[in-house]
Formats: structure tokens, sequence, C-alpha cells
């Protein structure tokens, strides 16, 4: 079923590949045209192919990512007058089509035995045909605002699926099992509290080198989350999994690294101190990470 | 003796993105090196980051929910946001930042990326909270005006971060799953979103104190010039 979901999510990237390479507009179509139309294919083919042959695609979409072949182009977007006036027409009930989604998905999980997963995909194409029902839209014109948000991500939308994959490569190369060696030189063993502060403290200090905690995230939680919280001290690993990933978001408010949260905005406001930020967010984001160190103490064992 | 070559591929990402070389070159370029350090083959590796790059393909489910949400914002979603957002009727600097926070929260929750310091921030939020601070006392001077400023950056960005894993479709989950998967623990979704709840609202409280005390010192200035 969810190789149904795929196929529809590849084949809803192949309409916007083609609608790219139409858009004339776009000075830089063949380029990010092929970028959606080899991610695409990767979705709807991935079950049937060579592994290999995916890497080979994976190499391609980074060339044409790297080589900044990739842009945005025209949309036919509806101009702020009529925005603002459609607005003031439908007030909440723009939102209604939004909530369907999270709504869908939880309902989803909790009335069959499938993968929320599934939800969310149904959710998804249910929460369109509402959406579209509701304003009147053009189904056309739907892939088309959605090429626009999706442009808009740009290449940084195959991002998760790539930091997974070499954070499966780096654990496959061994890099989890050096962090381990590593940290198990300098704390004591078997006291809890100083395993979880090594988890969430490294995956901050991970987090402020790499300046993305997705990035950090595999790595040291192969490197010390597993091994040490889940394996040696029987965590629950749902608890310990998403409190370590918010202890490397803590990670993010504190390091220049993280450019477009912490240095562009301070452009972006005038700042004279391009610092300011951070240093506004130093010690809340400090309390936030011994929070997230307490509730999983407390609650994952 | 242990073996410190596998953290080569850390160090290629940490001197890649401080020399901001373009993400996906680094990062690929770190997997490729740390695997060719571990003598596994070229074909090897395409195969690995090809199987776990399939395997993964649920984390970019959102793409899915795209053309939904262009469509509302065709029809003004951002207009009806910045309304609401408009007709708060905040007392104070901190009050403004701390709604900001909480549609940004529940906003997140549904699975939208309503906010953005672009967006959001930029043109409304920063200038909201500056005339809430204005009212009632003498004019703000810079350093104030920045403070409160970095204050409202810092809302976008805890609003943000602490509410991201709330949603149950959200990309981090996804990948949080995918890493247990590879290390053979099963996850579910529908449990693991419950569990980033204690830590939004903790960050809630955290800006609610961060913005009380941002007030209290911009209303000392009211009664120092007072006694003067």
């Amino acid at each position: 079923m969810l190789e149904y979901i795929y196929q529809v999510t590849g084949l809803l990237l192949i309409a916007f590949s083609m609608q790219s390479f139409l858009d004339r507009k776009n000075e830089k179509r063949l380029g990010t045209g092929f970028f959606w139309l080899i991610y695409g294919l990767s979705f709807c083919l991935g079950s049937f192919i060579p592994d290999w042959l995916t890497g080979l695609m994976i190499l391609a979409l980074t060339l044409i990512a790297a080589t900044g072949l990739f842009g945005t182009g025209n949309y036919q977007q509806s101009d702020s007058k009529f925005k603002e006036k459609q607005a003031l027409g439908f007030k909440n009930k723009l939102f209604l089509p939004a909530l369907v989604v999270p709504v869908g998905t939880i309902l989803w999980s909790q009335l069959t035995d499938s993968s929320a997963l599934i939800g969310l995909g149904l959710s998804s194409v249910l929460a369109l045909v509402i959406a579209t029902i509701l304003t009147k839209c053009n189904p056309v014109q739907s892939i088309h605002e959605g090429r626009r948000l999706l442009d808009t991500i740009g290449w940084a939308a195959i991002l998760a699926q790539f930091l997974a994959a070499l954070g499966y490569l780096f654990s496959q190369a061994g890099v989890g099992e050096t962090v381990s060696q590593l940290v198990q030189l300098f704390i004591p063993e078997n006291n809890l509290l100083i395993y979880v502060m090594a988890y969430t403290f490294g995956m901050a200090l991970f987090t402020i080198v790499m300046g993305n905690a997705f990035a950090a995230f595999a790595v040291i939680t192969t490197g010390i989350g597993i091994p040490l919280l889940v394996v040696a001290e029987g965590g629950n690993p749902a608890i310990v999994g998403v409190l370590g990933m918010l202890s490397g978001y803590c990670g993010t408010l504190m390091t220049p690294m993280a450019a477009n949260y912490n240095i562009v905005p301070a452009v972006l406001l005038e700042l004279t101190n391009k610092n300011q930020i951070i240093l506004t967010q130093f010690l809340p984001g400090l309390s936030m990470l011994v929070i997230n160190t307490a509730l999983m103490y407390v609650l994952a064992f | 003796m242990i073996d410190l070559w596998p953290l080569i591929g850390v160090a290629v990402i940490t001197v890649g993105l401080a020399l901001r070389l373009n993400t996906l070159l680094v990062i690929l370029a770190a997997g490729l090196i740390t695997g060719l350090l571990a003598n596994i083959a070229i074909v090897e590796i395409l195969s690995m980051l090809g199987a776990s790059f399939s395997k993964n393909r649920y984390m970019s489910l959102f793409i899915l929910i795209l053309p939904m949400i262009g469509v509302l914002e065709r029809y003004g979603l951002r207009e009806r946001a910045e309304t609401l957002i408009g007709t708060m009727k905040s007392a104070s600097a901190g009050r403004v930042m701390l709604s900001y926070v909480l549609l940004r929260k529940v906003t997140n929750g549904m699975g939208l990326s309503l906010g953005g310091h672009p967006s959001m921030i930029r043109p409304l939020v920063a200038p909201m909270a500056e005339a809430a601070a204005h009212k009632n006392r003498a004019p703000l001077n810079d350093n104030e005006k920045h403070r409160i400023r970095a204050l409202a950056a810092m809302s976008e960005n805890f609003g943000n971060f602490f509410s991201q894993l709330i949603f149950i479709g959200a990309g981090g989950l996804l990948l949080i799953k995918g890493v247990f998967h590879d290390s053979g623990y099963e996850l579910s979704l529908s449990d693991m979103y419950q569990w980033a709840l204690p830590t939004a609202l903790a960050s809630f409280v955290v800006f609610a104190i961060v913005g009380k005390f941002a007030d209290f010192r911009l209303m000392k200035r009211i009664s120092s010039k007072a006694e003067k």
C-alpha cells in the first residue's frame, strides 16, 4: 500500500518536472526539470531498479544542485489584492483543508493497523481535493502552486533522505563505533545521568559543529544514543530519539553555522551585532537542553 | 587503539559546510571518502546510498502536502494569518512575541510552515513588538530596539524548532524512525509525536519568562526617567 503512495509522489514530481520544462520564464528550467524528473523516477522505480543505479541518480541530483543549475520560475501566481479579498471571504475556513492532514493521519493510525505513513499520504490527497473544491481552484493550477513551494525549498527537499543515507553509510563504515569508543574513554560506566547527558550534550555539540541537527542525529544516535541508552540501559527508543533530536535543535540555536536561522535574520533585522541573535538565544537554549536532558532521564527509563 | 580514520568524514562535513560549499556535495563527498577509507568498493558505496535513499522515501512524503498548501496560499492563507496576528490586543512586546510563538507552534503542529524570518518576523512581528514596547514610555534607544528585534528572531526559532516534531508527518520524526530502523528498532509515528509535547510546552514557558523579563527591563526605564 505504501508503494502506491510512493508512485503517486513520484508521478507528482514528474508532473512538476514537465511543468518546469515548459516554463519559459525559468532560465534554469532544464536543470530544475531534470532534477525533479530524476527524483520522481527514483520514487517510482526505487523498488524495482538495482541500488547502484539509484546511487547514480543521487550523484546526478547532487551535480545538478552543486553546479547551480537549479532555479525558480513563473507559477502564474495570484496578486496580493486577489489574496486579500479571498482571505476576507473565506476567513478561518482556509485552515480547514490543512487540518485534514494531521487529523486524518492520527485517525487512520488509531483506527487501522497499518502505518501512519499511509494515513499521511491518503490525508494529503484528500486535503488537496477538499481545498480544490472549497476554493474552486483549477486542478492544473494546484500542481503549479505545489511546484512553486517545492522550487522554493529547492534541492534541500532531498536533504532528509540524503542525510539518512549518509548516516547509514557512516554506521557501516564504523563512525558510530569510533564515537562510541571515544565517549566511553571519558565517561564512567553505568552512570545513567552521565550517559543521558553525553547523548543530549553530544547532540547539541555536534549540531553546533555541523550546523544541522539532522546531520548530527545519525552519527550521535548510533554512536552514543543507541549503544549506551537503549541497549545498555534499556531506554525507550522513541523517547530517546525524539528528545535527542530536540536536544540537537538546542544546538542549532547557538551556532553561526545555522546561518538561515541566526545570521541571515540578523542581517534582515539590521542588527549591528551579527551574533546578537545567538547571544540572545544562548542561555534559553542551554535551559532547554537541560530540560530535555531531565525529561529524557525521567521519562525514558 | 581506537581507529580514528572514520572521523575524517565528520571533518570533511565540518570544513565543507564552514567553507559554505553546497551541502549535498559536502555530504556526498564525506560519504564517499568515509566509505573508501573503510575499504568499501565504489559500486558498493553507491548501492548502500541507493538502498538507504529508496528505503527512506517516506521522509519526503511532505511533498504530497505542497499542492494543497499552495492552493490555500493562492487564496490568501498568509493574509489570513497576518490578520489573526494583527487582531491581537497586545499590551507589551513580550505578549506580542509570545502570541507569535503560540501561533507558530499550533500551525507547525498542523504541518503548516506559516512563519519565517523574512515573511513574518521582519515585516510583522518585530515592528509590532517595537510598537507595543513604545506605548506609554519614552522612545526606544537603538540598543533597546535591537534587543527587541533579536528577541523577535528568537521567538521564530523557539516557536519553530520546539514544535517541529509535534506534526505526525514531520521530516524530523521520519529521520528518527529511519535511523532507529537501521539499528533494528521499529518506532511508530503515532507514538513519537506525543513525546515532543512536553518540550513544546517547556519552550513556551521559557520564552514567556524571557519575554516577561524583557518587558520588565523596558518598563524600568519609565520609572527611572520619571524620577529624573
